[in-house]
């Protein structure tokens, strides 16, 4: 408890560290022509970054961009540094070097809430939820973040209060009828079912209005027809408006609803592009597969 | 929606519309007075409110009571007096429970903001100040809980980053450094005190004052106003933004924050509102006494308002009410009681009962006799971590 960044540190970015003097991929690691500084079209862009825990290189100049409107995956080998990255879009580690641009605005430096009210919200590898509010009171938490009302504004119940209050709820209750929940909405989240409460987490992140939504190993635990449903959800919300970037282990939901890919080892990017050609890379093969001692 | 469908639903579609009591039946069933309080429709509630206050105001004969009457009533300390000090310990109970019942911050100097508020209108008010004011106690009041109020915020400021027992031994500190202050600092008077300290003002249509010695109970009732209007104010923001807020940073502060609150801003607020409220209490504290000197304020003093808020159930009004009431009334009680075995006073052994009552609590109720719901859940999940 003392420290809160430490709590977040995954423990496959530790293993990752026990790995690196390990014989990788080198050379060119088909990094694109040099960008403009701002990319325009992108709405996310992460350039060069570099993030240390002392003597761990846990992400390696790793540069990509997300495209507004597309599903992105980011995916790899565990202890690859996928957690760590999205850690560092959502403010909870501070890269080492390197910056993180979002619709242009630095990301890098900023609080945390404040990177949420600029438009990124996330959900958690292991669901953390508010687990003795309600359903509906977790994606209100959420939707609050636009909201105004102020201590004093609550303290004399002004008009404000009562129309936050009101949009609120309504605007939380339909997100949990977007997820497919709605009927849960007065359950406190500990009770809810596993899957349940991943989409909960969804719920929440969405409430604060994001532009950009993060999604950790949603599917982590699911059996082939909760991942089917899940797909469905990831789409509908890119079909409203949302750039989504995912984080997988599964690989066929991955090459299933991403519109482009991005594949990590050991902090390194060793691959991107869509998914037929990222399955076709020799590099990710060997990734995920192993290569032969004699072969590399 | 077709998603809905393959999801399993272990329970019937209930009602799609929101309303804060069918949130609280659904969460858990409530029995007893409590559960009674719940069903009742909001004009019902605000009877209910009116008695109660009207039963509270009317306390000071409750000695005229038959049979329960005597039993009730304090011996060796009057009545009045005991009444006045249950509401000022309501008071610091009320406002120790958003900081620690709320915002879930442990503070164990307390009794500091008090200090300030008292002291801050001893300055003011009293002949033996170096301020030589001497103005009348309402003048005071803004004054002092204005103080108070920034007090907690600059004590707050750069202290709230820290959690848990790292922020609970720098407020144990903010107490000492007020109490040696009281006692060293040649403006505070240390142990020489204020004397001539004023009391409210006003007086009867035949001319006797309203606050004066012979009569307690317009104290009393002063102080019943101040806890009905903090009361008020404490409802009103649980039950917001804010509280919700409060709630979020108590069950996962990092994650709170990602979800967009300011969780340093919220922190902020409820160490300043409990200051307030603390700040109060030492302003209604300062109108009664006529004198107060720098050992009125001693550790013993935060800890017993924080064992006040924890025995009445911390995060629930009522039990904070509970809470503080009981820490008073008890010790009071105990007045003019002789103990069969060593003919001393009972009063003499507060600590030593008072203490077993506490461990009592403790042992069979630790969510307190009038908790929070959503407290003692937390409580009994943590229960479940340590001894599974």
């Amino acid at each position: 408890m003392s420290e809160p960044h430490m709590e977040s540190v995954e423990w496959e970015d530790a293993a990752a560290a026990h790995r690196v003097d390990r014989p990788v991929a080198t050379g060119p690691v088909g990094l694109p022509a040099p960008r403009d500084p701002v990319d325009t079209s992108a709405i996310l862009q992460v350039d060069n970054v570099t993030l240390r825990f002392g003597g761990v290189v846990a992400l390696d100049d790793v540069s990509f961009a997300l495209r507004r409107g597309e599903i992105f995956g980011l995916i790899g080998p565990n202890g690859a540094g996928k957690t760590t990255c999205f850690n560092a879009m959502t403010g909870v580690y501070r890269p080492t070097s390197g910056r993180i641009l979002f619709n242009g605005a630095q990301v890098t430096g900023r609080k945390k809430h404040e990177i949420t009210r600029m438009g990124i919200a996330r959900t958690f590898q292991n669901i953390r939820l508010f687990p003795e509010m309600t359903a509906l009171e977790n994606v209100m938490v959420g939707v609050d973040a636009h909201h105004k009302t102020s201590v004093a504004g609550a303290l004399l119940r002004v008009p404000r209060h009562w129309r936050e209050e009101r949009e609120g709820r309504e605007q939380a209750q339909a997100l949990l009828d977007f997820v497919g929940i709605g009927q849960r909405a007065n359950e406190v989240a500990r009770n809810l079912a596993y899957g349940e409460q991943r989409r909960l987490e969804i719920a929440r992140a969405l409430g604060t209005r994001p532009s950009l939504l993060c999604l950790d190993e949603p599917a982590a635990g699911f059996n082939p027809a909760e991942k089917e449903s899940l797909l469905k959800l990831i789409r509908e919300i890119r079909d409203r408006g949302v750039t989504v970037l995912l984080i997988e282990h599964d690989m066929r939901l991955v090459m299933g609803v991403c519109d482009r890919i991005v594949v990590l080892e050991f902090g390194r990017k060793i691959a991107e592009g869509t998914p037929a050609v990222v399955r076709a890379d020799p590099k990710v093969v060997a990734a995920y597969l192993g290569v032969p001692t004699d072969a590399a | 929606m077709t998603t809905m469908e393959q999801l399993p639903t272990e329970e019937p579609r209930t009602s799609r519309r929101w309303s804060p009591r069918a949130q609280v039946s659904a969460l858990y069933t409530r029995t007893g007075l409590r559960g009674w309080y719940s069903r009742l429709p909001r004009w019902g509630r605000l009877v209910a409110n009116l008695v109660f206050f009207g039963l509270a105001a009317l306390l000071p004969y409750v000695g005229s009571v038959p049979l329960i009457g005597p039993q009730i009533i304090t011996n060796g300390i009057s009545w009045g007096n005991t009444l006045f000090d249950m509401t000022y310990y309501v008071l610091l109970a009320l406002g120790l429970n958003v900081v620690v019942g709320y915002a879930g911050m442990l503070d164990l100097g307390y009794v500091g903001f008090f200090a300030v508020g008292a002291y801050t209108v001893a300055l003011m008010t009293s002949g033996d100040s170096v301020l030589h004011l001497r103005w009348g106690w309402l003048a005071a009041l803004p004054f002092a809980v204005a103080i108070t109020l920034i007090s907690g915020v600059v004590l707050g400021w750069p202290t709230l980053r820290l959690r848990g027992d790292y922020l609970a031994i720098v407020t144990l500190g903010f107490a000492e450094i007020i109490r040696v202050t009281a006692n060293s600092a040649s403006f505070l008077r240390g142990d020489r005190g204020f004397g001539g300290l004023p009391h409210p003002p006003g007086s009867w249509p035949d001319g006797t004052k309203i606050f004066g010695l012979r009569d307690l109970r317009p104290y009393y009732w002063l102080g019943l106003v101040a806890i009905v209007l903090v009361i008020f104010a404490v409802h009103n923001l649980d039950r917001s933004r804010v509280g919700r807020s409060w709630l979020a940073i108590r069950e996962d502060e990092e994650v709170a924050e990602i979800m967009g609150v300011r969780t340093v801003k919220y922190k902020l607020w409820a160490f300043a509102i409990g200051a307030f409220i603390g700040g109060l209490g030492g302003v209604l504290f300062a109108g009664y006494n006529a004198f107060m000197n720098s050992s009125t304020f001693v550790l013993q003093f935060s800890i017993l308002v924080l064992a006040g808020v924890v025995m009445g159930g911390s995060g629930n009004i009522p039990g904070a009410i509970l809470g503080g009431a009981l820490i008073s009334y008890i010790p009071d009680r105990l007045r003019g009681i002789e103990d069969p075995l060593t003919h001393t006073d009972l009063f003499q052994w507060r600590f030593v009962l008072f203490g077993a009552v506490i461990i009592l609590i403790m042992l069979f109720r630790p969510q307190g006799l009038a908790p929070n719901r959503r407290r003692a859940m937390e409580l009994k999940d943590r229960a479940r971590e340590v001894a599974p």
